[in-house]
């Protein structure tokens, strides 16, 4: 049902990289799981309010007092490049010198 | 020292607080029998301290004293208060809780090494009752698996049957509990992980309400369903920990706690009391040996006073489907934070962003974790999110509705907590739809948001195994906690398996 195409779609979309026995392998397994899934798609719920949260949530406010933020060196003490005060990363383009 | 450790949570802290026992004798001994660990567990332990005083960079940079919970990542390093209700208890926490200076991994490859900069809210609440953290627990990768088998730092022993799976995602706190290693554990549950281990091992789990406790600082697999809950050896316990674990969070909104709080049950009979067992029940596929403890417990539950009504539950069959794309889809957007840029893993290279970004999650992540990613952004991507997101959420009201029907009638709703016994490593890791069938019985009460506890109802046979544990489980409306905790409580004693 899903196919090595679609499944290369997703990884792409999902920022993965499958290789080549990953890619035959999750094609079977989300067919299979899809398979049983699918089951809900023929149920008549028409009308139906969807939910996507249980608890009946009002909008959340706090008091505007300021907040002493978590400083640069900790933010930083994991990262695995940090590079004076940020975070280092690879260039976003391509052809980038 | 054994009989240190017989002790339950709330007699330790009954007799540490009266001067009795010591609490630093007490802890030492926890310690001790943590350091046993054989059935792998723990992913960290606490040595010697006494205080924890983490060097969390290494640098002796330290995040700055906050104040209180009113700031985004509280305070310093998780100490211990002096006195409590868990003055000197020393609790193991599921690696998904963040602890300051203390490893955090979610039992993934992609966050090993890391060390978090703040404590989860459900953690500071511990330690401000006097808890001490005992250790880090093993669980599967970002809490997704049924077997405990998906952590990419190996699987958790049932200490029933060490050739079997403790259950998942939260095996390691199961197990810590069950095979004495720690006196009580801190667990996530988002479709069973709290619930379905404490069955196959034996002990009380319970997953409160959603909203009953802050979610903050616990890693988000799905968030519309993840609450954390407690693992106990008893009823009793489990109530003294939620206790101190309920309440509303500045830092979690979608926190509300549990009015009024929660007292030590005392109930000893269940007079009055509904029962619902869900009709469904009848040709659900179910081991005999677990359908003949459910149905020695009903026995026994009328013994108690307690009345048996049938009910109907008629969509919750098809809560397996609705979850495993809810969860998946919350999931897939959840990790997209797991990089390599802030923390945790990186496999860079000289390439753009785009290829360390893939390079790094695919290294990261284990299979599961990759296969609901996958799932749930195929279940979200154009043209599918009406037919299967968008249905998923419909069944999902659908399902709350069955149980606000079923409660206008009943007190509780009645099932076996999972539809097998502890199954044997491996047996099921090839296939990922039986693996999501355990989730069964536990699914339907996560997507309705309501509270349920599993408690050891008795034990059954397996080829192979004379005697493992099967789990009886009591769900209840929403923030029905109490009444919850009562009935359970009064019904534990009867079984007489708890602590077994």
């Amino acid at each position: 049902m899903i196919d090595r195409e679609q499944v290369l779609h997703v990884a792409r979309l999902s920022r993965l990289r499958l290789d080549d026995a990953e890619v035959e392998t999750m094609a079977g397994e989300l067919s299979g799981i899809l398979g049983h899934v699918d089951r809900i798609r023929s149920l008549d719920l028409e009308g139906v309010e969807p939910t996507s949260h249980v608890v009946q949530l009002e909008n959340v406010l706090r008091a505007d007092t300021p907040w002493e933020s978590m400083p640069p060196q900790v933010a930083l003490a994991n990262a695995p490049e940090p590079f004076d005060g940020a975070f280092r990363v690879p260039s976003p383009q391509h052809d980038a010198d | 020292m054994a009989d240190l450790l017989d002790l339950t949570v709330a007699e330790a802290a009954a007799k540490i607080a009266a001067g009795e026992i010591s609490a630093d004798e007490y802890g030492s001994a926890w310690r001790a029998a943590a350091a046993t660990d054989d059935l792998n567990a723990y992913l960290w332990r606490a040595e010697h301290s006494e205080s924890l005083e983490p060097d969390w960079n290494g640098d002796g940079e330290s995040a700055p004293a906050g104040e209180g919970d009113a700031t985004p990542y509280g305070s310093n390093a998780p100490a211990p208060a002096e006195s409590g209700p868990l003055a000197g208890v020393p609790i193991a926490i599921k690696d998904i809780f963040t602890t300051q200076g203390i490893p955090t991994t979610a039992g993934s490859r992609i966050l090993e090494g890391y060390r978090p900069p703040y404590t989860a809210t459900a953690v500071r609440k511990l330690t401000a009752a006097g808890a001490h953290v005992l250790g880090k627990t093993n669980m599967d990768e970002f809490a997704m698996g049924s077997s405990n088998e998906n952590s990419a730092y190996g699987p958790v022993l049932n200490p029933w049957d060490r050739g079997r799976v403790p259950g998942g995602s939260s095996g390691g706190s199961a197990a810590a509990v069950a095979g004495g290693l720690a006196p009580a554990a801190l667990g996530t549950d988002t479709g069973g992980s709290i619930r379905q281990p404490a069955a196959l091992c034996g002990i009380v789990g319970l997953k409160p309400t959603y909203g009953a406790i802050s979610r903050f600082g616990m890693i988000a697999f799905a968030s519309s369903l993840d609450q954390c809950g407690p693992f106990t050896r008893d009823v009793t316990d489990a109530a003294l920990l939620l206790g101190v674990l309920q309440g509303k969070d500045p830092l979690d909104s979608t926190s509300v706690g549990i009015e009024g709080g929660i007292e030590l049950p005392s109930r000893e009979d269940l007079s009055g009391l509904k029962f619902g067992v869900p009709r469904e029940l009848g040709e659900s596929t179910l081991d005999a040996g677990v359908r003949t403890v459910f149905e020695a417990t009903v026995a026994k539950i009328e013994e108690l006073g307690g009345q048996i009504v049938e009910i109907g539950l008629p969509h919750a069959e098809h809560g397996i489907s609705a979850y495993y794309v809810i969860a998946p889809a919350e999931a897939s957007s959840n990790l997209a934070r797991f990089d390599g840029v802030r923390y945790g893993l990186r496999e860079a290279g000289d390439e753009d962003l785009i290829e360390m970004y893939e390079r790094t999650r695919s290294e990261g992540f284990g299979a599961e974790v990759k296969r609901r990613i996958m799932l749930g952004t195929y279940a979200l991507s154009s043209g599918y999110y009406d037919a299967y997101y968008g249905q998923a959420q419909k069944v999902r009201t659908r399902i709350a509705q069955d149980f606000d029907t079923a409660f206008a009638d009943v007190d509780f709703v009645i099932t076996p907590t999972s539809p097998s016994v502890a199954f044997e490593l491996g047996a099921k890791t090839d296939d990922p739809l039986a693996m999501y069938m355990n989730d069964f019985f536990t699914v339907p009460m996560s997507l309705a948001g309501i509270p349920a506890i599993s408690i050891p109802g008795g034990f059954a046979a397996a080829e192979g195994a004379s005697k493992l544990p099967v789990g009886f489980q009591i769900a209840a409306p929403a923030f029905g906690e109490q009444k919850l905790l009562e009935a359970a409580h009064a019904l534990e004693n009867v079984l007489g398996v708890s602590r077994a």
